[in-house]
């Protein structure tokens, strides 16, 4: 057995931080080499190293036997190495054939392109490796599923023979994940071999022949899957014990706190995507929501908390309409918000953490008198809420753009919760966030659950839905497909009701029908 | 003070505390560089360069030798002539630097708020109107009220003006760029037929009618220095702008509809009425610059009133990192050159445009600090840029 890449003594300083710390790694041909670490671990500095986005100050890197420096992309490509990229790098409004070609567009009669030749070629890689798609179909008609293949099938199609996945279920249902698993056997079986990115420890068990675990940019350790369980895993990541499984007591729900009827939402590009949904959060419950991303969870909660106008429909908070108000007074009653996309709605990333901490309540006593910004109490309240939250930060007066991605997660969450509120709003709260973050934030929700606040949790992430809901309900579609008591449900069942299927067998709810406008 | 204070880097405010240094470095070099290679310009037009940059230094600081002349006189006869002589250059300086102040802080103003005003020129051009004609217009009142009064006229004529795009982007959606191009033609015309028309003095020329002596900022020095209230006005105004951006809960908002209006609107703030308060404000910011400039200097408003000030105030802005300070400090460098080119010319025999150059790669430097850190081996340190302006669609 020979292995195909080995990083050695891989170092990579960056102001202030040492984000790689003289890292060995070895791929072994034909296998699968699982990465795990938290945020800021330097996985993604290493990994830029490796595809040659940044030079290493030490180490070498050595492919099949030889050292090698890779000076970019292109270099990294021609020596095997492709990259699937969490976030795909893919055109919606060209085909499949066009999106591979892009880069290195082969032409036949001078100028132009040939295309044919191209779909050909992709549907060899497709058959080969069971991957199934057509490559004259848009990007855009595709589902996600389907679009990450088609980022695979671009490295392929370079020749790749090393691939790099960086967090490749981040997106897919279950479903979708078990069928990208029977892709990366095949690919492995045809001699690739693959570099495996995630924090999801029970995958890495499932599918890895070796997992090297990084933690604040060095390598704690190698462990082969037959040796790990998810809890050894969790704490060589961490570095102390992870308590893995959210204990909470049975929800004590009382009266209705949030109660939506008959919603219909459209998006920014004014198609339909809430199609109609009823359901109401009690005081005192987490209710679920589940569902593949992209199916009306994000426009549900920007109708709720004001940031997108509804289409008809109702929503009472504590029996007063909010349908028809501003952010600002939703917030005001008592609604907390934690945005899906935290650097785009949640954070100021060019202000310093004590603005953040205040941005909704920056107007009100005590931190304004009239129109004079407190600074002294901003600055005392920042301090506090750092302390309470465990925000790491060199101090409160650093932009809080500098901060890890579990920090600034932190800081949305102390904000949210010093002030009073009867209604949380979590829209994927622990998105790409380390196990320690994900630990403290779900307690952080339950406990808020237990003074008797209403929490409405929006996640794709299956898991975190079943840790924390006491009642589930399914988006597809910008439908609601079911509303399930959380003790007696199961992943598949969910897995099944998230891609559209009710497992009875009952009728899809009709799409795209609006009722006559109400008002 | 505690530790801590001392140590803490205002990052968000741009310029100050810790950050001071590091913010002044790039613009300093910037403009070494820029007269650096202005020198070359200046050799290739076939001039001296040290008799030209002297001139320059003499046109907009003063002459040594007149200043040791005229100290000795003043302290031996007492007669202030020849250092008022002296000081000439220097006071001119600053009297340029006066409406780049108003009107660079007018541009910061909007750039914080993620608006881009290139309104200014037509902002200043309607408030130096407004306030020429309530300067000329009214008769009999004291100065402490007809002063304000026309002042208070220049802001309100610039805050319209300003005001019209910023509620076309509110109401519409229309970009301010094009819309305060348009409104700086609109006031350009408008200007020119109030000249020809109803604001013309009597006699040939298309110039309004002197202003009132209850309406004029008081001099400091008697004639021919102009150097006049309008000044330390000016800098009192950019202190309130930046009380205004970083101590109140309303700069608070400005700031955070211009770094990220998402996040804004997620906290509950209406980035829409932002936009018309904050090109309001930036008008009355242009317009005073205008008022200035009447009110202070020439007294009576004439057709090309304006040297160019709205225009290059957007310079200024991104030159003093749209903080209030480094508009102050832009302002007076541009003040200085401006100021100094005259003389540089006059004796140097060097084109005056030489200034434009430098001041053209001074700002090319500035906005793309890479060169600058690049030709002197500068650590690139990763400063959050301020976000300008955001692009087209928003």
């Amino acid at each position: 057995m020979t292995n195909v890449l080995e990083l050695r003594g891989i170092t990579k300083r960056f102001p202030g931080v040492l984000a790689n710390d003289h890292i060995d790694i070895t791929l072994r041909e034909g296998k699968i080499l699982a990465l795990l670490g938290e945020n800021g671990a330097g996985k993604s500095t290493l990994m830029n190293i490796l595809y040659g986005l940044y030079k290493p100050d030490e180490g070498k890197i050595i492919v099949r036997g030889e050292e090698v420096e890779i000076h970019g992309p292109n270099d990294a490509i021609a020596r095997g190495i492709g990259m699937v990229h969490q976030h795909f790098m893919l055109v919606p409004v060209m085909t499949v054939t066009e999106n591979v070609m892009l880069g290195v567009e082969p032409t036949k009669n001078g100028p132009f392109l040939d295309k044919t030749k191209v779909a050909a070629r992709i549907r060899e890689i497709s058959d080969q490796y069971g991957l199934e798609v057509d490559p004259d179909a848009y990007i855009k008609d595709l589902p996600v599923g389907i679009q990450q293949r088609v980022e695979i099938i671009k490295v392929l199609y370079r020749s790749a023979d090393i691939l790099i996945l960086d967090e490749p279920t981040a997106v897919l249902t279950p479903q979708e994940v078990e069928g990208l698993f029977k892709i990366i056997r095949s690919l492995i079986e045809k001699g690739k071999s693959i570099i495996f990115i995630t924090h999801k420890l029970k995958e890495v068990l499932k599918i890895a022949d070796d997992i090297t675990v990084l933690r604040l940019g060095k390598v704690v350790g190698s462990i082969s899957p037959q040796d790990a369980t998810p809890e050894i895993l969790a704490s060589m990541m961490v570095g102390r014990e992870v308590n893995l499984v959210v204990t909470k007591q049975p929800a004590q729900p009382k009266e209705a706190v949030l109660e939506v009827k008959d919603l219909y939402v459209r998006d920014e590009r004014q198609n339909l995507t809430v199609n109609g949904i009823s359901f109401d959060v009690r005081k005192g419950e987490v209710l679920g929501v589940a569902g593949v991303q992209g199916n009306g969870q994000t426009e549900l909660v920007y109708a709720l908390t004001g940031l997108l106008p509804i289409e008809s429909g109702e929503i009472h908070l504590l029996g007063q309409p909010i349908h028809r108000t501003t952010p600002r007074s939703i917030l005001e009653r008592g609604v907390a918000h934690i945005p899906e996309d935290r650097q785009r709605h949640g954070l100021i990333l060019s202000f310093p953490v004590h603005d953040n901490l205040v941005l909704c309540t920056y107007y009100q006593p005590p931190f304004a008198k009239g129109i004079n910004l407190q600074e002294k109490v901003i600055y005392e309240n920042a301090e506090a809420l750092v302390k309470q939250f465990d925000v790491r930060t060199p101090s409160i007066f650093v932009n809080v753009g500098g901060l890890s991605g579990g920090n600034q997660q932190k800081v949305i969450v102390a904000r949210e919760f010093s002030r009073p509120i009867q209604l949380l709003i979590a829209s994927q709260p622990t998105r790409g966030l380390d196990v320690g973050s994900i630990e403290y934030i779900h307690s952080q929700i339950i406990k808020k659950r237990d003074e008797g606040t209403g929490v409405l949790l929006v996640s794709s992430e299956l898991d975190e839905i079943l840790a924390l809901s006491d009642r589930i309900a399914v988006m597809y579609k910008g439908h609601i497909m079911d509303i399930l008591d959380a003790g007696k449900v199961n992943k598949e069942y969910l897995g099944l009701l998230m891609a559209g299927v009710h497992p009875e067998g009952a009728p899809l709810p009709a799409e795209g029908t609006v009722p006559e406008k109400v008002f | 003070m505690t530790e801590k204070d001392k140590n803490k880097t205002k990052s968000s405010e741009g310029i100050g505390g810790g950050a001071l240094r590091e913010a002044l470095r790039v613009p300093a070099l910037a403009v070494l560089t820029g007269l650096l290679i202005g020198a070359i310009a200046i050799v290739a037009s076939g001039s001296n360069v040290f008799e030209a940059y002297y001139a320059l230094f003499v046109g907009s600081f003063g002459d040594p030798v007149r200043f040791y002349n005229g100290f000795q006189q003043f302290f031996s006869t007492g007669e202030t002539a020849g250092l008022l002589r002296a000081i000439y250059p220097f006071t001119e300086s600053l009297v340029t630097a006066t409406p780049y102040i108003f009107a660079g802080l007018s541009v910061a103003l909007g750039f914080r708020c993620g608006l881009f005003n290139i309104g200014a020129e037509g902002q200043f051009f309607i408030g130096a109107l407004t306030s020429a004609f309530v300067g000329y217009s009214i008769t009999g009142l004291p100065a402490f009220i007809h002063l304000p009064l026309a002042i208070l006229a220049g802001m309100a004529g610039g805050a319209l003006w300003g005001m019209i795009p910023g509620y076309l982007k509110a109401r519409f959606g229309a970009h301010e760029v094009v819309n305060t191009i348009m409104m700086n033609w609109i006031a350009f015309r408008l200007s020119d037929w109030l000249l020809n028309g109803p604001m013309k003095a009597s006699g040939f020329r298309p110039v309004t009618p002197n202003i009132e002596h209850t309406a004029e900022l008081p001099r400091f020095f008697p004639d021919p220095l102009r150097l006049n209230w309008g000044f330390l006005l000016a800098l009192a105004v950019a202190y309130i702008v930046y009380w205004f951006l970083f101590k109140t809960t309303i700069g608070f908002e400005i700031r955070s509809v211009g770094a990220n209006p998402d996040a804004a609107k997620y906290a509950g703030m209406n980035i829409i009425r932002n936009f018309v308060m904050v090109m309001a404000l930036a008008g009355a910011l242009a317009g005073m610059a205008g008022a200035s400039q009447v009110l202070g200097v020439d007294h009576w408003v004439g057709q090309g009133f304006s040297a160019g000030y709205g225009f290059d105030a957007i310079a200024l802005a991104l030159l003093g990192k749209s903080h209030p300070a480094g508009v102050v400090l832009a302002a007076l460098l541009f003040g200085f050159l401006r100021s100094g080119a005259t003389r540089m010319q006059s004796i140097a025999g060097v084109p005056i445009d030489i200034i434009s150059i430098i001041q053209g790669l001074v700002i090319v430097f500035i906005a793309a600090p890479d060169i600058i850190r690049w030709l002197y081996r500068l650590k690139s340190v990763k400063v959050e840029e301020t976000v300008l302006t955001r692009g087209w669609g928003r």
